[in-house]
């Protein structure tokens, strides 16, 4: 005990002449203990992506460990003589439809349970948390079914609605939260303003939100994109696939193409990358700013 | 037509005073979409899981079809073996995967939360696999893993291990080989969500701790982990869950194989009423899935004492 109080005196005493921001507890880690650590777990992120470039861009049976001499043979054998092409259109299609619809379906139910009390309120948001248990994964077949009385098999609105259907709670969640976090009075104040109620959430609120649907269009996106097995069930034609049923069917070829793999699989991480760094600022905004505090 | 209405309305006074009231239909207009989508594609599903659990029902058999009563559920209890084999299998996954997740995610998000040169490059370099999809991540790691390109060939060439290793076809690996494939992808999630959480505590608390002598672990212990708790529950939940139910990963990398080894609860019931268009049952296995998730989330949240504390 003695030992550990002991110091701080010591440190209370240089402190006037240092800068306020090293006397941050936070800062006071001695760097090793940061770059270490962070050097291995950087090792072991990185790895797989180069693995995956090297096999991308070096030329078929070669085992050499730097993509060199290079080659983009792999990227034009799998856009299209594997149809990649065409899936990326799909998925780009079912991506951005699914943020869209995802988007303005939150914003107005989020809108709707952060600034009114109704009576099924309560209801609608145990409702809403009670979704996250339940897994699309096992509701598979019911909703094959609905799909092809709807006669939407084999097209891609059904991929987009179920996607849209399984975001929109967590993404409501959190919009609702967004909003709360703009105080009514700045609405109120508009209105007194002459604004309608549309009006003034437009022009005052939804300028505020732009962080927080940032990070919730770009989670609604990146979901579509990736998701793998409403595409896989809903689509038969091959013609109507997304990026993540193509790369499944090279996997699951007898003899897996390992370059063409690894070609589709950048292809299917572009996107996802660009839009990851675009977001990368907004998303703790975002974050920190409804969702974790509740 | 509603133009027409718009314009013949009076117009500012009135409307400034429908706007300040609060209109009794709007919010049941505003929740109505994202309700009837709910309702039609979730609510209307898990109706008619329960419903068919009761039932046979297998398109291919056309003539057991019909009531059934709790008969799926007698044999999935008394005579089922896989049905406990893969739920030993669901269960060890999501203890193993969410317990390292949080463990890596903490740590990360605690390192990269501190000031150090490199730290928005650092950053946005070991939240990449955040955005990876499962299928993608299938991909990389069967890159990884194949036998005669893979990761073994080099361990080979410098003396490790022997040439033709498959971690994935053997049984003895294929679990920590598939562990580690997943935990690339899902230690970012934990990481960014503490890492947000992180950025609320006060700073204040800190410099106090610092006054008073508290040492850096210290103040972990008493600041930064009783202020993520809720966080923590509640992101360990939330994946918990999604691991359970996520088969993505699985099903591309090993196909539930070999031999059976890595087969999920999930990913029988998919194989039940996909391959085997046993509907009924599989119906009767996702009812028993879903209670199983309910029991253990209520457990957890009580055990954990969730929000309990502070309010």
């Amino acid at each position: 005990m003695i030992t550990e109080i002991a110091p701080a005196p010591e440190r209370v005493a240089v402190e006037p002449a240092r800068p306020r921001k090293n006397r941050r507890a936070w800062d006071e880690a001695p760097r090793w203990q940061i770059y270490v650590p962070l050097s291995i777990y950087l090792l072991f992120t990185l790895i797989p992506f180069y693995w995956i470039l090297l096999f991308a861009l070096r030329p078929a049976g070669s085992t050499s460990l730097v993509p060199w001499p290079m080659t983009l043979d792999h990227f034009e054998k799998v856009w299209n003589e594997r149809a990649f092409g065409v899936y990326f259109q799909n998925s780009v299609l079912v991506g951005v439809a699914t943020l869209v619809m995802t988007t303005l379906v939150a914003l107005a139910g989020g809108y709707a349970l952060a600034r009114f009390d109704f009576r099924i309120k309560k209801a609608f948001m145990l409702a809403l948390l009670c979704t996250q248990f339940v897994p699309g994964a096992l509701l598979l077949v019911p909703l094959f079914e609905i799909f092809a009385n709807l006669r939407m098999i084999n097209s891609l609105a059904s991929v987009i609605i179920a996607e849209t259907v399984f975001q929109l709670p967590l993404s409501m969640i959190l919009i609702s939260g967004f909003i709360r976090n703009v105080p009514y009075s700045l609405e109120e104040a508009a209105w007194v303003d002459g604004c309608n109620r549309f009006t003034a959430f437009r022009i005052v609120v939804l300028p505020l939100l732009r962080p927080g649907l940032i990070a919730v269009g770009s989670f609604a996106f990146v979901h579509a994109w990736n998701h793998f097995l409403f595409a896989l069930m809903f689509l038969s034609d091959q013609s109507k696939q997304t990026i993540p049923v193509g790369l499944n069917t090279l996997m699951s070829a007898d003899s897996v193409d390992l370059g063409a793999l690894a070609a589709g699989g950048i292809i299917a991480a572009v996107p996802v990358v660009l839009v990851f760094a675009f977001i990368q600022k907004w998303l703790i905004t975002g974050f920190s700013a409804g969702a974790v505090k509740g | 037509m509603a133009q027409a209405a718009a314009v013949a309305k009076p117009p500012a006074p009135p409307r400034r005073r429908r706007a300040s009231a609060t209109p009794r239909r709007l919010p049941y207009l505003l929740i109505a979409p994202a309700a009837l989508l709910m309702l039609g594609f979730i609510a209307y599903p898990v109706i008619s899981v329960f419903y068919y659990s009761l039932q046979n029902f297998n398109p291919t058999k056309p003539w057991r079809n019909g009531f059934a009563g709790f008969d799926n559920f007698v044999q999935i209890f008394t005579k089922d073996t896989q049905f406990w084999d893969t739920l030993t299998f669901s269960a060890k996954w999501v203890i193993v995967e969410v317990g390292l997740q949080l463990l890596f995610g903490l740590a990360l998000a605690l390192i990269v939360n501190q000031t150090f040169v490199g730290r928005a490059v650092g950053r946005a370099l070991v939240f990449s696999p955040w955005a990876v999809s499962g299928v993608l991540t299938s991909a990389i790691w069967v890159l990884l893993y194949n036998s005669q390109t893979g990761v073994t060939r080099y361990l080979a060439d410098m003396g490790l291990g022997s040439y033709g290793t498959s971690w994935l076809s053997d049984t003895s690996t294929v679990f920590p080989a598939a562990i580690v494939a997943d935990l690339w992808r899902g230690v970012p999630f934990f990481a960014i969500l503490i890492l947000a959480d992180l950025q609320s505590v006060s700073k204040d608390l800190y410099e106090a701790a610092e006054v008073d002598g508290a040492s850096r672990v210290k103040q972990f212990w008493h600041i930064t982990l009783p202020h993520l708790k809720d966080a923590i529950v509640l992101s360990t939940l939330l994946r918990g869950v999604w691991e359970f139910n996520n088969v993505d990963l699985l099903y591309t990398l090993t196909g539930g194989g070999p031999a059976g080894e890595t087969t999920t609860l999930p990913l029988y019931i998919a194989n039940t009423s996909v391959d085997a268009h046993n509907f009924g049952y599989a119906s009767a296995l996702t009812t028993v899935a879903f209670v199983i998730l309910l029991f253990c989330s209520i457990v957890y949240l009580r055990l954990s004492k969730f929000g309990g504390e502070e309010k």
